[in-house]
């Protein structure tokens, strides 16, 4: 499985006033989703003011100049925000500074002389689609299947007409605060979406503006994301793994919404049954 | 010269011109809307919410987007907040006020009728994303909160903490997944628009060509209308605040195609981001504006403490030139004038930090005088994020900043209607060019891709199609297509082809320091002429020295990058060539020829109070580019020059 490459000729690491940091890379190289992957080995210098991606930039540059084709890894605002970024550095997906998406990460985390390896999101409902980049596009199915509220543009009432207590909008902040990266899943020994489901979910169902779906969005989103994911055992690597610090408490939320939705006689009670 | 501008402003009195327009203007009935198929190109505010709002009205949405999922794009990034003219403080702010703020700030450089368009509609906007989930700061009675926001005199900025773009962008997101699995709007993900294609016997816009980025394949599409929301070209300076896969590509295509590109000289400059630390830096990160109501900027008066610690440096070697200049407004000058002053600070060799390439930004008076505590409740978020980025702890060490590229206030010229000079083809958010004049407000680029997307173009594309009905789109095995997918290929092939000794980032970060020198924050003749001359010769080295490993089938991130840096050469071009001809300094754009004895941005209104559009010509853009002018016309706010001395 393991092939340990000629360390690559290392041009002249750029000036720099920052310490520089000698690192031994093992990176998972996969052509495909179908193809067999397998760790590649590298060596770098690098600064440790360096962002982690703008090292595996710079090793790229270096696997050019080689003539071996540079690593495919996602990534776009690199600011923490957009969620595109998210490799499991180490073992741990984002890497070993807490509440720090990959894109956040420095090198100063690291020692000179360290081996890093780096590796994909490892889930069943993520295929890889080339080295480091996954489809998490079964995310998306989860939302369409009930993550919104139904008001077509131009038909919103004015929006002071229902007060929101404070401490609700500031929950449903928390919960939306999710930049939707998949390291939850990632870090889970289930691949289980529960932790980015609820932060979506219960961003809705706390809002008095979300109350009129709340019991179809809960039925509809989880049942999706059955179809897709493992199931929670509670282990709480997901809360651990959150660039945003979502809690689990969003968890016992969403179980306890579903579990009033799939209740008997809802209609009468004058909320509507899924599907 | 065939292109003509017709902005097609309606007539009568500005407030009223939006709600008389909508109502002469031709409806599609509902019934009718499936027969119609339109194209929406990008997912950020503009492109999520058009799309999700056209899907609701009964049309047949297809919607493309180079990222995994349509909830990434660089909308997402916007912290401050987004203008509305609510008035819920009751500090004197309406409607007209906005509007007059808006082309006071874009500096006379906008079109009168879109700007009042855009703040009538910024209330409804408000009510939308309320109504949508979106999270907005609140007090404690539950009523909406608001900040005033980029030294406005009133409250009028809503925000969800620091990420009101994330909130907003995902509230159109939802918006637009929830009609995604109703079946109205289609999802085309992981595909990038390469080439728009136009119908050579109507002129009219009839479809795209999108790469899929996973397999490679050219694919084509068509419907009886396009829609760009593909936001702006910041990333030709390699260094930006935009994220890194933001390109100009498909408002480039377009404008190649027949569509005018205007005002492509302005772009905004923003005073407070981390500089560079290396390199092998590959993005700048933007620190909040609001960090200057507390921060005092300053350089070591002496250039030989420029080396040392800001605490070994004492009070009375310190130059606040901000304040020192700008007594009324010190620290809190618009963005403009506070990156242009931190350039000259740095440039006469008093920049700081290891590159030598910042300006202090010191807490250490606010801390003194509120509170850590204070300071810590105020910014954390930020000292938080600053400390990640640099290592240093800025409670006890000054920040260092300077300023970055952020937003480009140019892009495709379109009517009132949004509508580009090819029929048929709209363009919406940043990628077109008509709200912000010469310089964009705080919190106005939230408010105008919600705008746009949401309320103005849905309604004035029914104007479009409405004459169409029962009219099939262009089939997609048409010359046309074939036309169109035969070019696409053909660039492709070339740069895979080149087969060269240098990498795509290579050929970009040339072509940004290029930029960057001559046509930055100030501009000169000398140095525009000197970037007339270099890009050329770059572009063509990079067309046939690029290195692109593997192939052109699957994904291939380097190709990927090739064919937008091909097109940020050409545009780069066209920028320089439009900031040479603008003879004067207005917004954005500073030309040093042009300024005030006090050294302060000199407008001339006689000779330049225009939009200035190029049409596409020929390959040689400096010379082939032909300029045409929207003659601006200010009557609802009279000119008048900035002063904040």
């Amino acid at each position: 499985m393991t092939t340990v490459d000629e360390p690559t000729n290392t041009p002249a690491a750029p000036a720099s006033h920052a310490a520089m940091l000698n690192l031994t890379l093992r990176v998972w190289r996969q052509d495909g989703p179908d193809s067999p992957g397998e760790f590649e080995t590298y060596t770098t210098t690098i600064a440790d003011d360096a962002s982690f991606l703008e090292m595996l930039d710079y090793v790229n540059e270096d696997l050019i100049a080689n003539d071996r084709e540079p690593i495919t890894f996602d990534h776009d605002c690199r600011e923490g925000i957009c969620g595109t970024c998210g490799v499991m550095i180490n073992g741990q997906a984002h890497g070993p500074q807490k509440a720090t998406a990959t894109c956040q990460l420095h090198m100063r985390q690291f020692k000179s002389g360290d081996t890093i390896v780096i590796e994909p999101w490892r889930a069943a409902a993520f295929p890889i689609v080339k080295d480091l980049m996954v489809n998490r596009a079964a995310f998306d199915r989860i939302i369409e299947s009930g993550g919104y509220i139904t008001v077509s543009t131009g038909s919103a009432p004015e929006a002071n007409l229902t007060p929101v207590p404070k401490d609700a909008a500031d929950a449903a902040m928390d919960a939306a605060a999710c930049i939707g990266c998949g390291a939850c899943v990632a870090a889970c020994p289930n691949s289980a979406a529960q932790l980015f489901t609820s932060a979506k979910m219960q961003h809705l169902n706390m809002l008095p503006q979300g109350q009129a779906e709340r019991w179809t969005r809960a039925e509809n989103m989880v049942e999706t994301m059955e179809q897709f994911f493992g199931s929670c055992t509670n282990h709480g690597e997901c809360q651990e793994a959150c660039p945003k610090e979502i809690t689990i408490d969003f968890i016992a939320m969403m179980n306890r919404d579903y579990l009033k939705a799939k209740m008997a006689n809802r209609r009468r009670g004058g909320q509507r049954k899924a599907g | 010269m065939t292109l003509t501008l017709d902005s097609k402003v309606p007539g009568g009195p500005i407030a009223d011109m939006w709600e008389n327009y909508k109502f002469d203007l031709k409806l599609v009935n509902p019934a009718n809307r499936r027969k119609f198929e339109v194209i929406v190109v990008g997912t950020g505010l503009a492109g999520g919410a058009a799309a999700a709002t056209l899907g609701e009205l009964g049309y047949n949405v297809k919607v493309f987007t180079y990222h995994d999922s349509p909830r990434r794009a660089h909308s997402i990034a916007a912290q401050g907040g987004i203008n509305a003219a609510k008035n819920y403080r009751g500090d004197g702010d309406s409607v007209h006020r906005l509007f007059y703020d808006t082309v006071k700030g874009g500096d006379y450089r906008s079109r009168e009728a879109n700007v009042h368009r855009l703040a009538e509609v910024s209330v409804n906007i408000i009510d939308q994303c309320v109504a949508q989930g979106v999270p907005f700061g609140r007090e404690y009675g539950g009523l909406l909160d608001n900040r005033s926001f980029g030294g406005s005199q009133v409250a009028r900025t809503f925000f969800a903490r620091g990420q009101t773009g994330q909130q907003l962008l995902l509230g159109a997101y939802q918006a637009l997944a929830h009609q995604i699995h109703l079946g109205t709007c289609t999802l085309y993900n992981k595909m990038e628009m390469v080439e728009v294609v136009v119908d050579p016997e109507t002129g009219l816009a009839t479809g795209i060509i999108a790469r899929d980025l996973i397999s490679g394949e050219l694919t084509r599409h068509s419907a009886h209308a396009v829609v760009l929301a593909t936001g702006g070209y910041g990333n030709v300076y390699f260094l930006s605040t935009n994220a890194k896969n933001s390109n100009a590509t498909a408002a480039w295509r377009a404008h190649r195609k027949g569509a005018a590109f205007a005002n492509p000289c302005y772009t905004q400059i923003h005073p407070t981001c981390i500089p560079a630390a290396d390199e092998f830096q590959s993005k700048l990160v933007l620190m909040s504006e609001s960090l200057r109501n507390d921060g005092r900027i300053w350089v070591p008066s002496n250039i030989d403490d420029c080396g040392k610690q800001a605490s070994e440096i004492p009070e009375t070697d310190r130059d606040y030139y901000l304040e020192r200049k700008y007594p009324a407004f010190g620290n809190l000058v618009p963005r403009d004038i506070a990156s242009r002053n931190a350039k000259t600070m740095v440039d006469q060799g008093h920049g700081i930090g290891p590159l030598r390439n910042g300006v202090f930004l010191d807490f250490s008076e606010a801390i003194g005088r509120v509170g850590l505590d204070t300071i810590k409740a105020r910014y954390g978020n930020l000292f938080d994020m600053y400390e990640r980025i640099t290592g240093e702890n800025p409670y006890e060490t000054p920040m260092r900043i300077y300023p970055a590229t952020h937003y480009t206030m140019g892009g495709l010229w379109v009517d009132y209607n949004l509508q580009t000079t090819i029929p048929g083809l709209f363009a919406i958010g940043e990628c077109n060019f008509s709200d912000h004049g010469a310089n964009r407000l705080g919190a106005s680029a939230l408010m105008q891709g919600l705008a746009d997307g949401y309320f103005v173009l849905p309604s004035t594309i029914a104007g479009y199609l409405a004459p169409q009905l029962n009219k099939k789109p262009m089939a997609t095995d048409a010359a046309a297509f074939d036309q169109a997918e035969a070019d696409a290929r053909g660039r492709i092939d070339q740069l895979m082809g080149a087969r060269g000794t240098k990498s795509v980032d290579h050929y970009h970060r040339e072509l940004g320091k290029i930029i960057w020198d001559y046509c930055g924050m100030a501009r000169n003749a000398h140095d525009l002429e000197k970037a007339l001359s270099e890009i050329p010769v770059l572009r063509e080295e990079f067309r046939k020295d690029v290195k692109i490993l593997g192939t052109a089938e699957g994904v291939n991130q380097s190709l990927e990058k090739a064919l937008r840096v091909d097109d940020f050469m050409e545009l780069a071009e066209l920028k320089v060539r439009d900031a040479l001809h603008r003879e004067e300094s207005c917004g954005g754009h500073f030309r040093e020829e042009h300024q005030t004895p006090e050294g302060e941005a000199l407008r001339d209104d006689e000779n330049f109070a225009y939009v200035g559009a190029w049409e596409y010509a020929g390959p040689n853009i400096q010379k082939d580019a032909v300029l045409h002018k929207e003659p601006l016309v200010f009557e609802s706010v009279p000119l008048s020059q900035r002063s904040y001395k």
